[in-house]
């Protein structure tokens, strides 16, 4: 018997402030995976030289009493400063980017560079018969220039995950 | 105190200014410098382990029975590897173990050379924390880190991985003075706020039930006086998980016994029927809960927890408090004090009616016999013949385990060590070793099994070598008999490899390890047997042959509620007991 969680499964944006040291990412990591967590994106970069820390953006999925665990769960582990749940504190800046690759001749390439046109991507490289599109917005947006694509000769996507920020004048 | 010394030097200082007395542990290639400073100073004593999986549950007993963290010392490669059972088992019970892992030089690692594993990588999930030191001058800091982190919050074990280049390495020596860790600042007052809504939920209460844990045992003997001092104020009724055994004396009128899975019918009752639960120190574990949905379904819960990642993990609670159990109980009881609380002592009185109807029950009785040793008789006679000395008392895991809890009755906290979380069998002569190093003049006993107590049986030779006369007590019933039971319980008695085949001679095998074996098969000599063994001061293996086929009861079948337990009147035949449901559960 699973434990009793009728509750619907939510999407939450976690931002952590962590001490870059080695292993702190794979600390992490296993935590999600070792209790069976879901990861939907992780970035993580360094953001302090001087002080030596990073921030750490997880999209999560959950029901609310998970979430909770999560949260609490990565609070507690030793090298994590802050745990902040963006999805709580308020509406946060959500951005991605993504570097999308399409291949094609003729009136699909100019259908492509319409498209990307009208998603506002740039084209970072071309050849004769291939382009790669850079573009940044919400992941939703980025799911829909790259469906929108796909029949027009897709070769390959990389994204880079969410990075999150809270809106306002205040820090996390 | 800055100055320059080795690694190797930095780790002896380290734990002389942690004033460490004692430590478990075994040399290799990559610990040589560490062992070479250990033998230019006499401080620190160590104890020299039979194998990695024993110093590391001696470290728990050693930090149980005394309240100190418990250092262990181990090479690379399979010295660590085999410390991450203990290790894991000190992470589930909370236990303080600092653990240092001596590693292959740093421009060795990740070359897969001789004894080389990635003891951070490994031990990562079953540590609170743990370093991996690549610069000797970071070393001192991260020592004395170590200690603060292991024994501060919520207690756990923490590896150091210290490579060999490290050890000998010369840098800068750092006290203890200055540290203290940049982040980890563990909360241990409560919310004012909260505790005084609890206070006056709980001066309400209708139906109340102290519900504590190993937490108590983990704050302190201070601990256990507040929570004492509490339900003699209130009159309300005490339980306690398996960790939190000792924390409320057995001998008092309001002690319920222990709850959850084997625990007494009154103290789940109890637990199923309140209106207010106070939840201190424990984390509402599968086998205190039984099925969830139907856990104590009318009560407010009130969870002290120095822990939040234990608050609402498997049971929501209605009032979390965050902080030391001891903070919070003093607090508490403040409050209490302040707003001049007074039970409803009518309501009360019929609580107490409700409990003692549920008491007489008995449901920790047991058919005796005079023709063959019921295991719960030998604990019972065990207990009497030691209940006035000065005793620690460990346990494997098993059925032996829980006959224990059940019928051997603590007074005070510490005294009680058993693998909790984890259930490790072979933690209890180790840990017992471990105790006996803390309490050298005292009586410990290590209540066991004949399939657990082969698990870390070679630690018997440690026990020979430093004079440490621990007393094995093996309830010998020739199965792994918590494995059998179950067996009854899913699957029809087929007995599928958990019959002890093959045993050894027990009282020979005491004997050539140096110790004394005695053994005893008759009801009638079980006390002049016993007192045989406490009598020797030297370690004493005792081969109790007991019931073959008795269980262990009452019992919350896994799946089934508090209100649903089997008891020992119960029927012959234990196969109808689990639904297919619970079967799926351990």
């Amino acid at each position: 018997m699973p434990p009793v969680n009728h509750e619907a499964p939510e999407r939450h944006t976690l931002s952590l402030l962590v001490d870059n040291e080695p292993g702190v990412l794979a600390r992490i990591v296993g935590l999600f995976s070792g209790r069976g967590y879901n990861i939907d994106s992780l970035t993580v970069s360094e953001v302090s030289h001087d002080s030596r820390r990073s921030r750490i953006t997880v999209v999560t999925t959950g029901a609310p009493m998970i979430i909770e665990q999560i949260k609490s769960q990565l609070d507690r582990l030793v090298p994590v400063h802050r745990v902040v749940d963006l999805t709580v504190t308020g509406k946060a800046v959500e951005r991605e980017l993504a570097l999308i690759k399409v291949r094609g001749k003729g009136e699909i390439r100019q259908e492509a560079l319409l498209i990307a046109d009208s998603f506002r991507a740039r084209t970072v490289d071309t050849t004769l018969e291939s382009f790669v599109f850079e573009i940044t917005g919400k992941p939703e947006k980025i799911d829909q220039f790259v469906s929108l694509l796909e029949p027009l000769g897709l070769v390959e996507v990389s994204r880079t995950g969410v990075a999150a920020i809270g809106r306002g004048p205040d820090a996390m | 105190m800055m100055r320059e010394m080795t690694g190797a030097e930095m780790v002896m200082q380290a734990l002389i200014d942690q004033g460490v007395e004692h430590m478990f542990g075994y040399p290799g290639g990559a610990v040589l410098p560490i062992y070479d400073a250990m033998f230019h100073q006499n401080q620190v004593r160590h104890v020299l382990v039979r194998h990695e999986q024993g110093a590391v549950h001696m470290a728990e007993g050693y930090a149980r029975s005394s309240g100190k963290v418990g250092v262990v010392l181990v090479t690379s490669g399979p010295g660590a590897t085999n410390a991450v059972t203990g290790l894991t088992d000190a992470l589930l019970d909370s236990i303080p173990v600092v653990c240092i892992t001596g590693q292959v030089p740093t421009h060795l690692i990740g070359s897969d050379a001789f004894q080389e594993c990635d003891t951070v990588g490994i031990t990562r999930p079953c540590t609170k924390h743990n370093y991996l030191v690549r610069d000797v001058n970071d070393l001192a800091r991260v020592l004395h880190e170590a200690f603060y982190v292991a024994q501060n919050g919520r207690p756990g074990p923490v590896v150091v991985d210290i490579p060999k280049d490290v050890q000998f390495a010369k840098g800068i020596y750092v006290g203890p003075e200055n540290i203290q860790h940049k982040t980890y600042q563990p909360r241990l007052k409560g919310d004012g706020d909260r505790i005084r809504a609890a206070v006056e939920l709980l001066a309400k209460a209708k139906r109340p039930v102290f519900y504590t844990g190993g937490g108590v045992i983990n704050s302190g003997p201070e601990a256990s006086r507040l929570l004492r001092e509490f339900a003699r104020l209130s009159g309300y009724p005490v339980t306690s998980t398996l960790m939190g055994l000792g924390a409320f004396p057995a001998s008092d009128k309001q002690w319920l016994g222990m709850l959850g899975m084997h625990g007494t019918y009154e103290a789940n009752m109890a637990m199923h029927d309140c209106d207010v639960m106070v939840c201190v120190g424990a984390r509402f574990d599968d086998r205190i809960t039984g099925r969830l949905d139907a856990f104590s379904p009318g009560s407010k819960k009130i969870h002290i927890d120095i822990d939040p990642s234990s608050i609402n993990k498997n049971v929501k609670v209605d009032i979390p408090i965050i902080g030391d159990v001891k903070h919070v109980l003093d607090d508490m009881l403040t409050v209490w004090r302040a707003m001049k609380a007074e039970p409803d002592r009518r309501a009360l009185a019929s609580w107490w009616g409700q409990i003692d109807r549920w008491r007489a029950r008995k449901s920790l009785s047991f058919q005796n016999s005079d023709q063959i040793i019921k295991p719960q008789f030998a604990i019972q006679r065990l207990y009497e013949a030691v209940k006035d000395k000065d005793v620690y008392i460990t346990t494997e895991v098993g059925q032996h385990q829980m006959w224990a809890a059940q019928h051997f009755p603590f007074e005070e906290p510490n005294r009680w060590m058993t693998s909790g979380g984890l259930g490790t069998m072979g933690y209890g002569l180790p840990a017992a070793i471990g105790a006996q190093v803390a309490h050298p003049n005292s009586l410990v006993i290590d209540i066991a099994g004949e399939a657990s107590i082969q698990m870390c049986l070679q630690e018997l030779s440690t026990a020979l070598q430093f004079n440490l006369p621990v007393k094995i007590f093996v309830l010998n019933n020739e199965y792994m008999g918590m494995v059998r039971q179950w067996q009854d319980l899913l699957h029809g008695g087929r007995y599928s490899h958990s019959y002890s085949e093959s045993l050894p001679d027990f009282v020979k095998l005491a004997e050539a390890y140096g110790g004394v074996g005695i053994r005893c098969s008759r009801p009638g000599d079980l006390d002049g047997a016993i007192q045989e063994m406490i009598n020797v001061d030297r370690p004493v293996l005792f081969d109790c042959l007991v019931d073959k086929m008795e269980n262990v009861l009452p019992m919350i079948p896994s799946g089934k509620p508090h209100n649903e337990m089997i008891m020992p009147d119960h029927p012959e035949g234990l196969d109808d007991a689990i639904s297919e449901e619970g079967k799926m559960l351990v």
